[in-house]
């Protein structure tokens, strides 16, 4: 089956310092891949060589079977980056936010009734519809990741990258988002999403890649939970890891 | 007031100053949204060397500007994409460059000294002519099919660069158009507020409606009523009193932005209150119950 995201032999520099050292990476369609690894392994560089905002050394990247530099079908896929706040310099609505990621489906950035419907069904998707007429500075930290979610989902998309979309989110929003992917796995979409462990979305995921040091060293299940991570109840709830590395003893 | 309405050059600048109260906070709140509020003010600068070649060169200083500012604008956008490192010194050159070689330029200028600068500098509307007039619509109406029709495009562009990319967004291509409009603003509101005022047009209207507004549409809405507000009075206040109009100007829009400030501070405050009301987030309280915590008795026997 042809995958929907193939790296190979993958290098990426950020400055001089070699951050991708020959990453072979695929996502077969309908799979949900988890891209692991400690701080500084690669895993969000690697995201971006995905999505062209770093650019390669060596090797290549394909999407939907099409090398990247010539891919231009991106309403077929949805990005969540990494960021803790949807808001800019100036308020901004969640139907306004939102409504920016369907503009892949559009025609000059003119909005249909379709689109408009689009957005509505992506802001009730992550459980926001009583609150798209508020602006995004008004949310909480796990709200704001569900708007950014929101912005990927407007496209329908049928690929979904994420760069830790739980990252710094309450147990509320983590189990929305849980169940927002949940649905858009059941209905076809395919899945890459950085995490800095599984938590509450283990469930979904079929395959882990861990990266160290910028390189593959673990292509296969998902790592058993070990230690205190592995005790019933431990509930992976992070709620401040904006503010500090988190050691999970998972990886690291 | 009608004999101001009858004035030919009055008529003249109350044109010029609504196309300038409407295009300036049209173009600055992109770049507020992006958080370069301070990108009009360097433009402002390059401009100055566009006004010297004007007079240099005896050409109209309206379109030497126009053209030196846009070089600038794309300039420093390219310093932004290839020389993330020290990109606030390069910045620097290009602010000092432009204002030494505005003034350099127009003292070589025949008879030129830098008191001719001074009307490009602080806004001058007695000498706003029928031809700068029709430069100036002409400009504006470019900023404004950009800034309108393009509203969904710069608006994502402005909000997440990163993510723009990835809806296949052309991002370098907007980026430009955005510094080549914010050029072009600098130079349409040259005559009216002065090229050292101008960026006060493109943010503060803009920092005022925010103090309103919930919303970008809204935001937008407003920042353009309070820019036609403040280029209309402050024209007419010069048209009674011998000041340059820039200075009333920006004056006038910082006094809304006070107002407004001051008026939203209290809605904010409700509005806060109302969320602190809502269910679920009531008082805090132990899982613990009451009964199980040691009696006071207890503690001490």
């Amino acid at each position: 089956m042809e995958p929907v995201i193939s790296l190979t032999k993958v290098t990426a520099e950020l400055g001089s310092r070699p951050v991708l050292r020959g990453v072979d990476l695929a996502v077969h369609r309908g799979e949900v891949v988890a891209l692991l690894g400690a701080n500084g392994s690669g895993k969000s560089t690697a995201i971006r060589t995905i999505i062209g905002q770093v650019p390669l050394s060596g090797g290549s990247v394909e999407i939907f079977g099409t090398p990247r530099r010539r891919f231009r079908d991106w309403g077929r896929v949805g990005y969540v980056p990494q960021r803790t706040t949807a808001a800019g310099g100036v308020p901004a609505t969640i139907r306004e936010v939102v409504s920016s990621g369907r503009l892949s489906r559009t025609r000059f950035g003119i909005l249909r009734r379709a689109d408009r419907e689009a957005v509505d069904r992506a802001i009730e998707a992550v459980g926001l519809a009583d609150r798209a007429k508020d602006s995004v500075d008004a949310l909480s930290g796990g709200q704001h990741q569900r708007v950014l979610i929101a912005r990927a989902l407007a496209a329908d998309p049928e690929l979904l990258i994420m760069d830790e979309p739980m990252a710094g989110v309450d147990i509320e929003s983590q189990e929305i988002l849980a169940a927002t992917l949940r649905e858009q796995v059941s209905a076809g979409a395919s899945v890459l999403l950085v995490l800095h462990e599984l938590g509450p979305l283990e469930p979904l995921i079929d395959r882990a890649v861990v990266l160290r040091d910028g390189c593959v060293v673990h292509d296969g299940p998902p790592p058993r939970a070990v230690g205190q991570h592995a005790l019933p109840g431990h509930d992976h709830v992070h709620p401040h890891t904006a503010a500090e590395p988190v050691r999970t003893g998972l990886l690291s | 007031m009608m004999e101001l309405l009858n004035s030919p050059f009055m008529q003249r600048a109350l044109i010029a100053a609504v196309l300038v109260g409407i295009t300036a906070p049209a173009v600055g709140i992109y770049l507020v949204q992006r958080r370069q509020a301070l990108m009009g003010d360097g433009i402002g600068h390059v401009a100055m060397t566009g006004v010297g070649l004007g007079f240099l060169l005896s050409t109209s200083p309206v379109w030497m500007a126009t053209l030196v500012s846009v070089l600038g604008a794309v300039t420093m956008e390219l310093i932004r994409w290839y020389g993330k490192t020290r990109g606030d010194i390069a910045l620097a050159m290009l602010f000092y460059g432009g204002m030494a070689g505005g003034v350099l330029f127009i003292n070589l200028a025949p008879g030129g000294s830098t008191a001719n600068l001074n009307s490009y500098l602080f806004g001058s509307l007695s000498t706003v002519s029928q031809s700068d007039v029709w430069a100036i619509g002409l400009l504006a109406a470019f900023v404004l099919a950009v800034t309108v029709g393009l509203r969904r495009q710069l608006f994502a562009v402005s909000q997440d660069e990163e993510f723009a990319r990835v809806t296949g967004l052309p991002v370098r291509a907007l980026n430009l158009l955005t510094a080549v409009t914010a050029a072009v603003t600098v130079t349409v509101a040259m005559r009216v507020v002065g090229l050292l005022l101008v960026s006060a047009l493109m943010v503060v209207p803009v920092a005022a409606a925010q103090q309103l507004s919930r919303s970008f549409a809204l935001t937008f809405a407003i920042a353009v009523a309070i820019g036609v507000t403040v280029t209309l009075s402050g024209t007419v206040v010069t048209y009674y009193e011998d000041v340059p109009p820039g200075a009333v100007i920006v004056l006038f829009t910082i006094a809304i932005f006070i107002i407004l400030t001051g008026l939203a501070t209290p809605l904010a405050k409700r509005r806060a209150r109302a969320r602190a009301a809502a269910p679920a987030e009531g008082e805090c309280g132990l899982d613990v119950p009451a009964a199980a915590k040691p009696q006071a008795g207890e503690v001490t026997a």
